[in-house]
């Protein structure tokens, strides 16, 4: 178990140092960062200086050696546009992004895993079949389209919800956080979902598909002829099979809201790091750039990691192997 | 009625000390971009230098309408043609307390020229200045300067002893060679608001200052809090839903909306910027045509048919639903030294336009590429679009290459080699004079006196050259407008750009205020009131 996390961590460096080797390269092709550094007048001169005092003019190699050597140290460096270290910016971003990301990765169990239970279960159910009709929705409407939409109708028609930010925040330490106060949990139910409804839809198409499958299987008609609770069949012996493939895409999925708060953030001006990110990109500003997909990358790994881990416990099948 | 009025204003006075302790009243906006820093000699930018506006004041101010009146400097004469005397406002107070005086005044404008700073060529307008008296100083300057006042407007003062305390007596560098300057973070200006709280990008508390100088602003706000938002759909809700009393910019395709809506409004007035299509005529071949051998922008006929082909009234109603203004001269209205009647645009005839081809030799046209920026200007690839169109129509096919802001403005600046032959750019004279627009757009590159950088297409005139020289130092006013005058009708009759229009300034205000629409987009605090 030791090694294998140790192998693990070995390899999460690796795919990190690739991830900022591609992200870096890809840097060269957004633009010049200068000209959004300076205002009209600026001289010439002082622009070459700039970007020489920058380093920006270091062959491409020599510039991703020393963002890799400081970033190792935990150094991202300092933000073009706002002037501060990165890492104190991406700090005061990381509680919103981490916030909003939990509560939709809860309610997307909390809603996803029962209503695929269900929708398995009664299949042939006017309401399974409005479900399943839904969740299309879901899956095909764009990220986008859904914050603008939930925003028209609770935020300018019915004006019960707000319509951006995320309120009144109140700050444990460097941590902030809107759970505590009534502005703050209604600013994060609008976004919450939007973020959550994909995910939702996902998890519980998926949960659904294994659950048809497992109830198949011989072991479930063997638990029926035991003459076992239908509750106890349901969700002891069959959701408990389906879990494999669900807790593996449930993590990759959690990533991905980490990732992908990006549209939803900046659709409800979310302040959190996909906002950072995104002006980050049409600034040009490389060390948020860099630092954020370095980030990204850490958090899949640590989430992958944390995946393998959680089969060891799921899976005694594993467990035998390893044993073994 | 002067009578009356001072009967009113008694009745008011006499209602306010009833109604005191005064409500506090706030004041909630929204802009599409954010403040990047606090520190108002970091970055020479409309938005900060706006909202830093009300914080920090220079000797001279704007008022709503653009005109130059006394800030911390109640008043200025020249004494030669290059040294100026400014008498400085006594018994004003930075927030912190401290009091500002002629030292002030040495020290910020030695910061704005500080390592860092974005402000250098203003810094530069002023070669020396000698403190007489903490509140007499004579700013000399490197030669004949009739508009420097001009310059002095968004030149802020800071406090020489509170920057000294806190290790901000260089404007914040990008490199952050000193890490955590304070003065990117913190303010201390001498302005009618107080920075309470700033956090880059999310959200900027200030708060009235109770002591300031001015007693006469119409103002009534005591608090002002700035969210960015940078989408615009949320923009615009976030202002229908009430949540916030002004944003801006407001799409023009979203005005019909606002409008439809309970409770807000769309503003709308022509802003200072000129947008304006350059075209190469430095080289002798163009980079991006398949004329090869010769180039046709250098033939004036082949300048003119473009400009006959292009209909800017179109353009107005379709591209910007009516909003903009079609200009037939590279500065705006609100600008110094515009002249009325050079601002007809060309005629639209595409007759005419392609006569002038065929006499210029290029009968069945020829094919140019067209640079273009998407995200910088109101509706900017829209109208790229809509120019391509027309210039098909009398057989110029214009290949277009919209790019965002960062990669266009990499490609056609000095920085990028001038790498365009057919381009779109906007300009907005920093100093409000035409002085400034000559001096960068019109006239030839020169590397050496570093002007007319910004002429990405090198048009070139000797008596245009010699003109601008002239005007920039000249002191009396007919004299020079004048010469302006001559210049821009070198200009025109030359064709040496194709004016586009002026783009609208697109702000969605709630009933509930009152606001003044600055034209250069600057939201000033000092013109909110809150009903």
């Amino acid at each position: 178990m030791i090694s294998f996390i140790f192998k693990r961590l070995l390899q999460s460096i690796v795919v990190m140092l690739a991830v900022a080797l591609i992200a870096f390269s890809m840097f060269r092709f957004i633009g010049d960062p200068i000209n959004n550094m300076v205002g009209q007048d600026t001289t010439q001169e002082e622009r070459e200086a700039l970007a020489e005092r920058l380093g920006l003019n270091d062959p491409f190699f020599v510039q991703f050696g020393r963002f890799a050597l400081h970033a190792a140290e935990g150094d991202f460096g300092i933000s073009y546009k706002y002037r501060e270290p990165v890492s104190t910016l991406i700090k005061a971003r990381l509680s919103a992004t981490l916030e909003l990301s939990f509560v939709a990765a809860v309610l997307t169990l909390v809603v996803g895993i029962p209503l695929g239970v269900y929708t398995a279960l009664k299949g042939k159910g006017l309401i399974s079949k409005g479900i399943m009709t839904l969740s299309l929705v879901g899956v095909s409407l764009p990220t986008f389209l859904i914050g603008i939409l939930l925003i028209l109708l609770f935020g300018v028609i019915l004006r019960w919800l707000p319509t951006f930010g995320r309120g009144d925040v109140v700050a444990i330490g460097w941590w902030t956080t809107g759970f505590l106060t009534a502005s703050g949990i209604k600013s994060l139910i609008l976004p919450s979902i939007t973020l959550a409804l994909f995910q939702m839809t996902l998890i519980m198409r998926l949960v659904r598909a294994e659950m048809l499958e497992v109830l198949r299987t011989d072991f479930i008609k063997f638990a029926r002829a035991r003459g076992l609770p239908d509750r106890s069949v349901h969700f002891k012996h069959a959701l408990k099979n389906t879990l494999v493939p669900v807790i593996t895409v449930t993590g990759l999925q959690l990533g991905a809201l980490i990732a992908f708060a990006i549209i939803t953030e900046s659709v409800f001006q979310w302040p959190g790091m996909g906002l950072l990110f995104i002006q980050a990109v049409s600034d040009v500003d490389i060390p948020i750039m860099a630092a954020y997909l370095v980030l990204i990358a850490f958090f899949f790994v640590v989430i992958n990691m944390i995946v393998d881990i959680l089969y060891f416990t799921v899976d005694p099948r594993l467990r035998a192997d390893s044993a073994a | 009625m002067k009578l009356r009025t001072g009967l009113f204003a008694a009745v008011a006075v006499a209602a306010l000390a009833v109604a005191a302790p005064v409500q506090a009243k706030t004041f909630k906006f929204a802009f599409q971009g954010d403040l990047s820093s606090l520190d108002p000699h970091s970055l020479n930018e409309s938005f900060l230098l706006g909202t830093l506006g009300n914080v920090y004041e220079g000797l001279v101010l704007y008022d709503d309408q653009m005109n130059v009146v006394p800030g911390l400097a109640v008043s200025w004469k020249t004494l030669t043609p290059t040294t100026w005397e400014f008498k400085l406002r006594q018994g004003v107070k930075f927030h912190g307390g401290q009091d500002f005086t002629a030292d002030d005044v040495i020290f910020s404008w030695q910061r704005a020229g500080s390592e860092g700073s974005d402000q250098k060529v203003r810094g530069a307008a002023i070669s020396k200045i000698t403190k007489v008296d903490d509140y007499t100083i004579i700013a000399e300057t490197p030669a004949p300067n009739p508009i420097l006042v001009r310059d002095l407007a968004f030149l802020y003062i800071m406090d020489k002893e509170w920057s000294e305390e806190h290790g901000s007596t260089n404007a914040t560098s990008a490199t952050g060679d000193d890490k955590g300057n304070y003065a990117n973070l913190n303010a201390n200006g001498t302005g009618p608001f107080m920075v309470e709280s700033h956090q880059a990008d999310i959200k900027t508390v200030m708060k009235r200052n109770e002591g300031y100088w001015n007693k006469d602003i119409p103002t009534n706000v005591t608090e002002v809090i700035f969210t960015p938002i940078k989408e615009a759909p949320t923009r615009v809700a976030a202002l229908i839903s009430g949540e916030v009393d002004l944003v801006y910019p407001v799409p023009v395709q979203d005005w019909e909306r606002l409008d439809a809506a309970k409770g807000v409004k769309a503003l709308a007035g022509p802003e200072a910027r000129t947008i304006f299509l350059g075209m190469d005529q430095m080289r002798d071949e163009l980079l991006y045509s398949n004329v090869k051998g010769k180039n046709p922008f250098k033939d004036q006929r082949v300048r003119a048919a473009f400009a006959h082909a292009i209909n800017l009234d179109a353009i107005k109603e379709k591209v910007m639903r009516g909003a903009a203004t079609p200009t037939g001269e590279m500065v705006a209205p609100q600008i110094n030294g515009f002249v009325p009647e050079l601002n007809t645009p060309y005629s639209f005839d595409p007759e005419m336009s392609k006569k002038l081809l065929a006499e210029a030799g290029y009968p069945d046209g020829f094919e140019v590429t067209m640079d273009c920026p998407n995200n910088r200007y109101v509706n900017d690839e829209k109208i790229c679009q809509a120019v391509t169109s027309m210039l098909a129509k009398v057989g110029v096919k214009v290949d277009l290459l919209a790019q965002p802001k960062s990669k266009y403005f990499g490609k056609v600046l000095e920085t990028g080699g001038y790498d365009t032959s057919f381009y779109l750019l906007g300009w907005t004279p920093g100093t409000m004079d035409a002085e400034n627009a000559l001096s960068s757009l019109i006239v030839c590159q020169n590397k050496e006196t570093k002007r007319g950088l910004f002429n990405l297409g090198n048009y070139c005139n000797a008596k245009v050259d010699e003109l601008t020289a002239a005007i920039g130092s000249e002191t009396d006013q007919d004299k020079r407008n004048a010469m302006i005058e001559e210049a821009f009708t070198i200009l025109k009759d030359e064709v040496g750009y194709l004016p586009i229009h002026q783009q609208p300034l697109s702000w969605g205000v709630s009933d509930g205020v009152t606001v003044n629409q600055r034209a250069d987009n600057a939201l000033d605090y000092r013109y909110v009131v809150v009903h």
